[in-house]
C-alpha cells in the first residue's frame, strides 16, 4: 500500500502543469449556461485538444494519451488547481464515451469520440421525463422500427446542456409489450437539430438556461446510432449510470482546489473563528475524497469494477460541495449575494448534485440494500 | 500509486478479528469494568501474540519496527471488538521510550511491552487510563495546551495510583494522576511528538473499528426488529440514518489509512476528527434505531456506546485536530 507516483506520473504531471500554466485563460470565461461562454468554452476544448490534453486518459486513436486512471487523476488535479475553465462537452466525455468503450461499435466510436474531444459535437444527455426521474423504468418516449432506423417520439425534460448543445443520447421505450418496464428500452443517440425535434431551454435558480425540454416528433434515427442491442438499453444504461456517480463525473483534483481557495478566503477575510471548522471540514473533505478515490482506481487497476460503492461517492460530493460553497458564500456576506461570480455560480450548481444523476435518497437506498443487505421496503 | 491494503495486511487484520470474536469480548470488558483483568489480561497476551505491541518497538528491543499501517489496522479490529486496556497508551508508550537520549528506559521495558507481558500508560492530562493493571506508568508534563507550555516537559514514572474516578465509558477506568511526582526519565523528550501523533492515529483507528461494530450491530437489530409487522430495516428513514453512517465511516477509512503511511501531523488530524465524528454519529445513530433496549448497560450497545464518546476527545478533540488541519498548510 502507499501513495507514491512513478517518476513517469510525475513527468506527466510536471508536463500538464506547464502547458495549463502557459494557456489558462489570465480571466475566467463567461458562464457556460450562456451562448456567449458556451461558444467560448467551446473554444477552450479545441485548445486543449489541439495538444491532447482534452481527454487525456482515451486511446490516443480518438485523440487521448491513452494516460490511464492514475494519470487522469493527476491531469484533474493539476487542471483545477490552475483555475481552468468547467467543461462543457463532460455529459458527453463522462457518460456517453464510456458508454461507447463498452457497448458501441468501432464505427460509432470512429466517428462521435473524435469531435467530442475536439468540442466540435457537444452533447446533452436526454434521461428524465416528466413523469421518470430517478426512476428511468418508468420511461415513455417511443422509438419505432422504420425502415433503416427509428422513429422517435415523446418528451424528455431537465436534459442538461441541451440548451446549447448539438447532439444527445438517452433511452427511449422500443418495446411497449415487454414483461417488465426496464426491459424493451433501447439506447440512441440523436441530432438536437434534425427535423421534429424541438428544444425549450429551461432556466434553472439563476435565470440561466443550464437544461431544456426536448420534444420530439417523429424524428429518424438510423441504425448506426443505436448503442448495443435494440432492448438492451437498461443495461448498457446503468453501467453509465454507474461511471456518472462514480469516479469520472467529480473528479477530486475539482475539490482540492475549491478547498484551498476556501481556505484563502477564510485567511483572506481575517481568519473568523465562527467559520474554522467548516473551513477545516472543507479541507479534510476534500482530502477524504481524494484518498476514497485513489482506493477505488486502485481496485479498478487490479481489475474491479466500480458497484454500488459509487452510491457512497455520489452522497458523500454532492453534500460536500454544497457546504463548501455555502462557506464561501457566508465568508462573502453581502458580496455572496451577488450573481455571476465564481462563488455563486458554484454555489447554484451545487445545488442540483443531491437532486441529479440518481436523487441522493436513492443513493441512500442503494447503499442500504445492496452495501449494508437491509431488506427491501415501499420507498 | 497503490493506495489498497494488501493482501498480506487483510489477513492479519482478518486473523485478529477472528481471534477476537472468539474471545467473547462483551464478558472481558464487563470484568474489566468491575477492576477484574483476569480476563482480559487473557485477551491481551493474544493480541500481544499477534505482534500488535511489536508494531511500535524497534527490533532492537525485540519488536518489528514501528509500522503505522499496521498498526492502524490492527487498532480497527481492536475497536471493532472493544478490547479495553490501555492499548493506545502502551505504543505510544514504547514510541516515546524508544526514542529517548537515554537508552536505559528502553531497554528496561520495550521488551516486555513487544510481548504482551506489560502495558504501559501515559498521560499528558489529569487522568491515567488503566493505571492499576498498567506495570509502566508515564506522565507527561505540563499540559502541553496549557499557558505553561514553554517551560521544559518532564517524563516522569508516576507512583502507585490511587482509587479509580467512575467514567463515563465503564472499560475506561480513570486514575488521577500528578504530574509532578515520581522519577524524572527524561526532560524535553524528542520523541515525544512522534509518539502523541502515533497516540491520535490509533485513537483515530480504535474509533473507526467502534463505529463499524455500531454499524454492524446496528444492521443486524433492524433487520429482525419488527413494528407494523415489518422489519423496521425497511423502513426508509431507518435505511437513510444508517446509509449516513455508512458514507461518513467509509470516508474515514481512507484518511486513517492515507495518515497511517504520510505520519503528517494534518494528516493524522484530520483522520482523527473525521473517524471520530463518524463513530460518534454512528452511536447516535445506532442508539436511536435500537430505541430504549439500546440505553440499557445490560444490552451489549452500550460497550460501544460509550466508547464511542470517550474516544471523541481523548489524544486530541475535534477543536484541536480542526486546528492542527487549518495550521497544517494546504498541502492535502
Amino acid at each position: 500500500m502507499d501513495l507514491a507516483f512513478t517518476r513517469e506520473e510525475e513527468a506527466f504531471r510536471a508536463e500538464a502543469r506547464a502547458w495549463l500554466t502557459a494557456h489558462v485563460p489570465s480571466e475566467p470565461l463567461p458562464s457556460l449556461e450562456t451562448a456567449e461562454g458556451f461558444a467560448a468554452h467551446r473554444a477552450w476544448e479545441a485548445e486543449l485538444a489541439a495538444d491532447r490534453w482534452s481527454v487525456v486518459d482515451w486511446p490516443t486513436e480518438y485523440g487521448g494519451r491513452d494516460a490511464g486512471l492514475v494519470r487522469w487523476l493527476l491531469f484533474e488535479e493539476e487542471y483545477y488547481a490552475a483555475g481552468a475553465p468547467g467543461r462543457v462537452n463532460q455529459n458527453g466525455v463522462s457518460l456517453l464515451a464510456p458508454t461507447l468503450f463498452d457497448h458501441g461499435t468501432r464505427e460509432q466510436r470512429a466517428r462521435v469520440l473524435p469531435s467530442m474531444a475536439g468540442g466540435e459535437v457537444v452533447w446533452a444527455q436526454a434521461w428524465s421525463e416528466p413523469e421518470a426521474g430517478s426512476d428511468l423504468a418508468s420511461l415513455r418516449s417511443k422509438a419505432v422500427r422504420t425502415a433503416g432506423g427509428w422513429r422517435l417520439s415523446g418528451q424528455k425534460t431537465w436534459s442538461s446542456r441541451a440548451a446549447f448543445a448539438d447532439r444527445a443520447f438517452g433511452l427511449f421505450r422500443s418495446d411497449p409489450d415487454a414483461p417488465k418496464p426496464h426491459q424493451g428500452l433501447t439506447y440512441l443517440m440523436f441530432d438536437l437539430r434534425a427535423p421534429g425535434v424541438t428544444v425549450r431551454p429551461t432556466a434553472r435558480l439563476d435565470g440561466k438556461p443550464a437544461f431544456a425540454e426536448l420534444f420530439l416528433d417523429e424524428v429518424f434515427v438510423p441504425d448506426e446510432d443505436v448503442i448495443g442491442e435494440p432492448g438492451q438499453g437498461w443495461r448498457i444504461a446503468m453501467s453509465t449510470a454507474g461511471n456518472e456517480r462514480g469516479l469520472k463525473l467529480r473528479s477530486p483534483g475539482r475539490f482540492l482546489a475549491a478547498a484551498d481557495r476556501l481556505h484563502r478566503l477564510w485567511e483572506a477575510q481575517g481568519s473568523p473563528a465562527w467559520a474554522g471548522d467548516r473551513v477545516a471540514d472543507a479541507l479534510i473533505g476534500a482530502r477524504a475524497y481524494r484518498l476514497f478515490t485513489f482506493a477505488a482506481a486502485s481496485r479498478v487497476l487490479d481489475g474491479a469494477a466500480l458497484g454500488p460503492e459509487s452510491s457512497l461517492n455520489k452522497v458523500f460530493w454532492s453534500e460536500y460541495d454544497i457546504a463548501l460553497t455555502e462557506t464561501a458564500l457566508d465568508l462573502l456576506g453581502a458580496q455572496g449575494e451577488l450573481a455571476d461570480t465564481d462563488w455563486s455560480e458554484r454555489y447554484v450548481f451545487s445545488l442540483a448534485g443531491p437532486i441529479y444523476a440518481g436523487t441522493n435518497e436513492i443513493q441512500r437506498d442503494i447503499i442500504a440494500e445492496r452495501l449494508l443487505g437491509l431488506p427491501k421496503g415501499r420507498r | 500509486m497503490r493506495f489498497l491494503v494488501d493482501a498480506e495486511q487483510r489477513a492479519f487484520g482478518a486473523s485478529l478479528d477472528a481471534m477476537l470474536t472468539a474471545a467473547d469480548t462483551p464478558a472481558v470488558i464487563r470484568d474489566w469494568s468491575r477492576g477484574d483483568h483476569v480476563r482480559g489480561r487473557a485477551v491481551w497476551a493474544r493480541v500481544a501474540e499477534a505482534g500488535v505491541f511489536a508494531l511500535a518497538v524497534p527490533e532492537a528491543y525485540e519488536g518489528m519496527g514501528l509500522r503505522p499501517v499496521e498498526l492502524a489496522l490492527a487498532f480497527v479490529e481492536l475497536g471493532r471488538h472493544a478490547v479495553p486496556g490501555p492499548l493506545v497508551e502502551t505504543v505510544a508508550a514504547a514510541a516515546l521510550l524508544a526514542g529517548l537520549d537515554d537508552q536505559g528506559p528502553a531497554k528496561r521495558w520495550l521488551p516486555a511491552l513487544a510481548s504482551g507481558e506489560s502495558a504501559a500508560t501515559l498521560t499528558t492530562g489529569p487522568y491515567a487510563l488503566d493505571a492499576d493493571m498498567a506495570g509502566l506508568r508515564l506522565t507527561i508534563s505540563p499540559s502541553l495546551s496549557g499557558p505553561a507550555a514553554a517551560t521544559p516537559t518532564e517524563l516522569r514514572l508516576a507512583p502507585p495510583p490511587g482509587p479509580p474516578l467512575p467514567s463515563l465509558d465503564p472499560a475506561r477506568r480513570l486514575f488521577p494522576a500528578d504530574p509532578h511526582r515520581g522519577e524524572l526519565l527524561a526532560t524535553d523528550p524528542k520523541s515525544l511528538t512522534s509518539a502523541l501523533l502515533l497516540a491520535r492515529l490509533t485513537t483515530a483507528a480504535q474509533a473507526l473499528g467502534v463505529g463499524l461494530a455500531l454499524l454492524d450491530r446496528t444492521v443486524s437489530y433492524v433487520g429482525q426488529r419488527t413494528q407494523f409487522g415489518t422489519p423496521i430495516g425497511s423502513f426508509q428513514a431507518v435505511k437513510h440514518r444508517l446509509a449516513d453512517a455508512k458514507v461518513a465511516l467509509e470516508f474515514a477509512r481512507p484518511l486513517l489509512l492515507g495518515a497511517a503511511l504520510t505520519m503528517a501531523p494534518e494528516d493524522v488530524a484530520a483522520a482523527k476528527v473525521t473517524a471520530c465524528e463518524a463513530a460518534y454519529t454512528t452511536a447516535r445513530t445506532a442508539l436511536q434505531l435500537h430505541g430504549a433496549i439500546g440505553y440499557t448497560a445490560e444490552y451489549d450497545l452500550s460497550l460501544w456506546l460509550t466508547k464511542a464518546r470517550a474516544l471523541r476527545t481523548a489524544w486530541g478533540g475535534p477543536d484541536e485536530c480542526r486546528a492542527a488541519v487549518l495550521s497544517g498548510g494546504r498541502r492535502c
